[in-house]
C-alpha cells in the first residue's frame, strides 16, 4: 500500500483551493464532462435499463465470486496463461517483480492501471532499477513530473497544456526549443516519438485490466490512445494486474457494461479501443507476447463480501462520480491524499486503508447525492459515507470539539420544551447582537461562516412556534 | 388557487414546521399554513415537535439522531399527512427514520407509520392535492435553485415551476447547474468551511450570470447560505422560500434584510 495522506484533507483542500493553476484546469472538467456525459446518455433510452442490467450482473458475479474465480483461472491455463492470486498489496508487487526478474527485464511498459497505484507498483519497480514507461499520455506526464495520477481516468486533469510543454522540454533531450508544444496535437506528436522506441525495448507490458471475463480467462481493456495495445502486444510477457472484482461471467456482460462504461466516463458512446486479449501468442498469430501472466489482486476486497460495503465492488471506476460531485470539483483529486479520490474513493479508501487513516473522506461531503444520480453501477455511495461516519463516530475519530458540541445539541434536541426554548433564546440572542441590520458579519463558534459568508439574523416577533402559540398568522 | 374538490372530509395535515423555520423563518412556516388551507387541508402544529435529528445523523451519531427524532414519533399520530417545508428534513423522515430504528419492533412500527405518511411542502401541494396554480403577485425576475434532497430524494423538480409559472408578475430564469449544491450540506459548511465557500461561490456567480433580482428554493439552510454569502459579496439580491411567494408575500423582509 502507498503511505496515505488523507489525514491531511483539510489542509490539502485548503491548498487546493488557493492553487490558481489547478483551480483553472478542474474548471475545464467540472464544465466537460458532464456536459458531454449528459447528451449521450440522453440519446441512449435504454440507459436506465442498462443501469439496472450491469448492476445486477455485478451482483450475481459478487455473490459466485468464488466460483467464477475458479472458472477463470481455469480458462486462462487452458488458453496457455498463468493466474498468480495476491492477497495483499506487497504479495502482488512480488509476483511482478519475480515475473520481470525471470524475463530479464530492463525496460517495463506500463498502461494506466489505478490498481497498480493502488499495490505500489511503480515504487517497487523503480527501486529495483528496471526502467518504467508509463505509455498513457497522462500518466507519462504524470510520471515525469514525479507526481501521482489526480483522476482514476484523466491521470494528469490537474496539469496544464502550458505546465506540460514545460515538463516535456525538461525531460526530453535533445527537443528543439523551437519546437511549440502549445497545443494538445503537438505535446501528443511529441510523447508518441519518445515512446515509440519504449514499446518495442521493453521485455515485459504491464497493463490493467476494465474486465475480466470467466468463461474464456479473456482481459479486456479500453483506452482512447492505443497504448494499451502496443504495450501488450509488443512486449515478450504480458502482465495483467486486476483486482478481483474486474470479474464478469461471460463477453456479453462486458459489452453490456461497456456500453455504461464510456459515456459514464467521458461521454463516448464507445472509447477507442476495446482489446480483448486471450492467453499468450498462439502458433499462427500475427503478433501477441509470449507468456501472458495475470495477477489477481485482492488487498482487501474479499473481506467486503457481505459487509454493507459490498456494492462498492460493484464499481467500474468510470469517474462520474468525481466528474459530478462539487467537493472533488473545488480540491481535485490530490487532496484526497490515496489512490482514489472523489466519491468512489471516499468510500473505497477507507474500506481498503481503514477508516482511522480517511475519515475525512467519507465526512467531507454534503450528501448532495449527485454521485448516485450518475453512477452507472447504482452503488449507493451516500449511504456508504453515511456508514462510515457511524463507524468513525462510534471509535471517537473527529474532532473533539465537533463531537462536544454534538453531544450538547442531542442534549437539548432530545429535549422538545427545552429546545423550543433554546431556540427562542438563541433567535432572540442572534437579532440583539445584530443590532438590527439583518445579517450578522462575525459570530462567535461560527468562525467557519462568517469568514466569508454573513449570517442572516431570524425574523422579527420570536420564533414560529412562540408566535404561533400566540395565535398569530404571520 | 387551483385544486381539486373534495367532498369527503378535508384532510388532516401536520405542519412539521423544521429547526430553520422554526427559529430564522417563522413567515415561512405561516406560508405553508395558508398554502394548505387554501387547498382545503385542516392544518394542526403539535406541540411535540422538535427536530428530525439529521445534524447528529448525518455525523455518524446514530445513537444522538435516534434520541431525538424519537421526539417526533407521537406528535402526528392522528394526522393524515405530515407536511414539510424543506426537502431535506422530509428527505430524512420520509427515506431514513425507518433505518434508524429498523432493530426496535415497537419504535420501528411507529417510524416507518410516520415515515411514510410525510411529504415535502411543494410536492405535495402538486402531487397529493392536484393544485395546479396559485393566486399571488410577485413581481420580480427569479431563479430556482434545486436543494439537492428534494431533488433527488423526493423527486421535487417540476412541482415549484409548475406554481411559479401561476404567480402573477413573476419571470422565472433558469441558471447554470441549478441542480448542483450550493455548499451548505449541513454541518459540513463548518466543518469544511473553505470547500463550503467554494460551492456557494460557485452557486452566486451562476445566480448573478442568470441576472435574477429574486432566488427562490424550497429549503432553508441553502437559502441562508447563498443569501449570506450574497450579502457578504454586495450583491443586491434578494432570497426567499418559495412557499412565501407562492403564500403571497406578507411584507416580510427577505432573508438578511431585518
Amino acid at each position: 500500500m502507498q503511505g496515505s495522506n488523507s489525514k491531511a484533507f483539510p489542509a490539502s483542500a485548503r491548498a487546493a483551493l488557493d492553487d490558481a493553476v489547478l483551480q483553472s484546469a478542474l474548471h475545464n472538467l467540472k464544465s466537460g464532462f458532464p456536459v458531454r456525459r449528459a447528451e449521450v446518455v440522453a440519446d441512449l433510452p435504454e440507459f436506465e435499463a442498462l443501469r439496472d442490467a450491469g448492476r445486477d450482473i455485478k451482483d450475481h458475479t459478487l455473490a459466485n465470486l468464488d466460483a467464477y474465480l475458479e472458472l477463470y483461472e481455469e480458462r486462462v491455463t487452458a488458453s496457455g496463461g498463468q493466474v498468480h492470486w495476491a492477497r495483499t498489496a506487497a504479495e502482488a508487487c512480488d509476483i511482478v517483480m519475480r515475473i520481470c526478474n525471470d524475463a530479464g527485464a530492463r525496460t517495463v511498459t506500463k498502461g494506466k492501471s489505478m490498481v497498480a497505484e493502488e499495490i505500489g507498483l511503480n515504487e517497487r519497480l523503480d527501486a529495483s532499477g528496471i526502467r518504467r514507461v508509463e505509455t498513457d499520455l497522462g500518466e507519462y506526464i504524470v510520471q515525469l513530473r514525479g507526481e501521482t495520477p489526480s483522476h482514476i481516468i484523466v491521470p494528469a486533469v490537474h496539469v496544464t497544456r502550458q505546465e506540460i510543454g514545460a515538463t516535456f522540454r525538461e525531460a526530453h533531450d535533445g527537443l528543439d526549443p523551437d519546437r511549440s508544444l502549445d497545443d494538445p496535437r503537438a505535446i501528443t506528436d511529441e510523447a508518441r516519438e519518445r515512446l515509440r522506441a519504449d514499446f518495442f525495448a521493453a521485455e515485459v507490458g504491464i497493463t490493467g485490466a476494465n474486465f475480466l471475463i470467466a468463461e474464456s480467462g479473456s482481459s479486456v481493456i479500453v483506452t482512447n490512445e492505443g497504448n494499451g495495445d502496443l504495450t501488450q502486444t509488443l512486449a515478450r510477457v504480458h502482465v495483467v494486474v486486476a483486482s478481483i472484482e474486474k470479474l464478469v461471467p461471460t463477453a456479453e456482460d462486458a459489452m453490456a457494461i461497456l456500453r455504461l462504461l464510456a459515456r459514464s466516463a467521458t461521454g463516448q458512446e464507445a472509447s477507442v479501443y476495446t482489446t480483448v486479449s486471450t492467453g499468450p501468442r498462439r502458433p499462427g498469430d500475427p503478433d501477441g507476447p509470449e507468456a501472458y501472466h495475470v495477477v489477481l489482486v485482492d488487498n482487501g476486497r474479499s473481506a467486503l463480501i457481505g459487509t454493507g460495503f459490498q456494492d462498492m465492488l460493484r464499481c467500474i471506476r468510470c469517474a462520474a462520480c468525481m466528474n459530478h460531485c462539487p467537493v472533488y470539483g473545488a480540491v481535485g483529486g490530490h487532496a484526497y491524499g490515496w489512490v482514489y479520490p472523489g466519491p468512489m474513493g471516499a468510500v473505497l479508501t477507507p474500506s481498503l486503508i481503514g477508516i482511522d487513516h480517511s475519515s475525512h473522506l467519507p465526512n467531507a461531503s454534503t450528501f448532495c447525492g449527485r454521485c448516485e444520480q450518475v453512477c452507472p453501477m447504482r452503488i449507493p455511495l451516500t449511504r456508504m459515507m453515511r456508514n462510515y461516519r457511524a463507524v468513525a463516530h462510534e471509535r471517537g475519530l473527529g474532532s473533539r470539539r465537533a463531537r462536544l458540541a454534538l453531544t450538547l445539541w442531542v442534549l437539548v434536541a432530545s429535549r422538545p420544551v427545552l429546545y423550543r426554548w433554546a431556540a427562542r433564546a438563541g433567535a432572540a440572542a442572534l437579532r440583539v447582537l445584530a443590532f438590527g441590520r439583518g445579517r450578522l458579519r462575525r459570530l462567535p463558534l461560527a468562525a467557519g461562516w462568517t469568514a466569508t459568508r454573513d449570517l442572516p439574523t431570524p425574523e422579527a416577533g420570536g420564533t414560529f412556534m412562540s408566535r404561533y402559540r400566540r395565535g398569530q398568522q404571520r | 388557487m387551483q385544486a381539486p374538490q373534495r367532498d369527503e372530509k378535508p384532510l388532516r395535515v401536520g405542519l412539521f414546521v423544521t429547526c430553520l423555520v422554526d427559529l430564522f423563518r417563522p413567515s415561512v412556516g405561516f406560508a405553508a399554513i395558508r398554502l394548505l388551507e387554501d387547498a382545503g387541508c385542516e392544518v394542526v402544529v403539535p406541540r411535540s415537535q422538535g427536530c428530525c435529528g439529521q445534524p447528529a445523523y448525518n455525523s455518524g451519531d446514530n445513537a444522538g439522531a435516534r434520541a431525538v427524532a424519537r421526539t417526533l414519533l407521537d406528535g402526528f399520530a392522528d394526522c393524515d399527512h405530515v407536511v414539510i417545508p424543506s426537502g431535506s428534513c422530509a428527505g430524512m423522515l420520509h427515506h431514513h427514520l425507518a433505518d434508524l430504528f429498523a432493530d426496535d419492533a415497537e419504535l420501528g412500527h411507529r417510524a416507518r407509520h410516520l415515515a411514510a405518511r410525510c411529504h415535502e411542502l411543494v410536492s405535495f401541494l402538486v402531487d397529493v392535492l392536484g393544485v395546479t396554480s396559485v393566486e399571488a403577485r410577485c413581481e420580480a425576475r427569479a431563479t430556482y435553485h434545486d436543494s439537492c434532497s428534494g431533488l433527488r430524494e423526493l423527486g421535487v423538480r417540476e412541482q415549484p415551476r409548475r406554481l411559479l409559472a401561476s404567480v402573477d408578475g413573476l419571470e422565472l430564469a433558469e441558471m447554470t447547474e441549478a441542480e448542483v449544491c450550493c455548499g451548505f450540506g449541513g454541518t459540513f459548511c463548518v466543518k469544511y468551511p473553505e470547500i463550503s465557500d467554494a460551492m456557494v461561490a460557485n452557486k452566486l456567480a451562476n445566480i448573478v450570470a442568470a441576472d435574477a433580482g429574486l432566488v427562490l428554493a424550497g429549503d432553508l439552510g441553502c437559502l441562508l447560505n447563498m443569501a449570506g454569502k450574497a450579502s457578504r459579496e454586495g450583491h443586491d439580491i434578494a432570497f426567499r422560500h418559495v412557499a412565501e411567494v407562492l403564500a403571497g408575500t406578507d411584507g416580510t423582509p427577505a432573508l438578511g434584510r431585518g
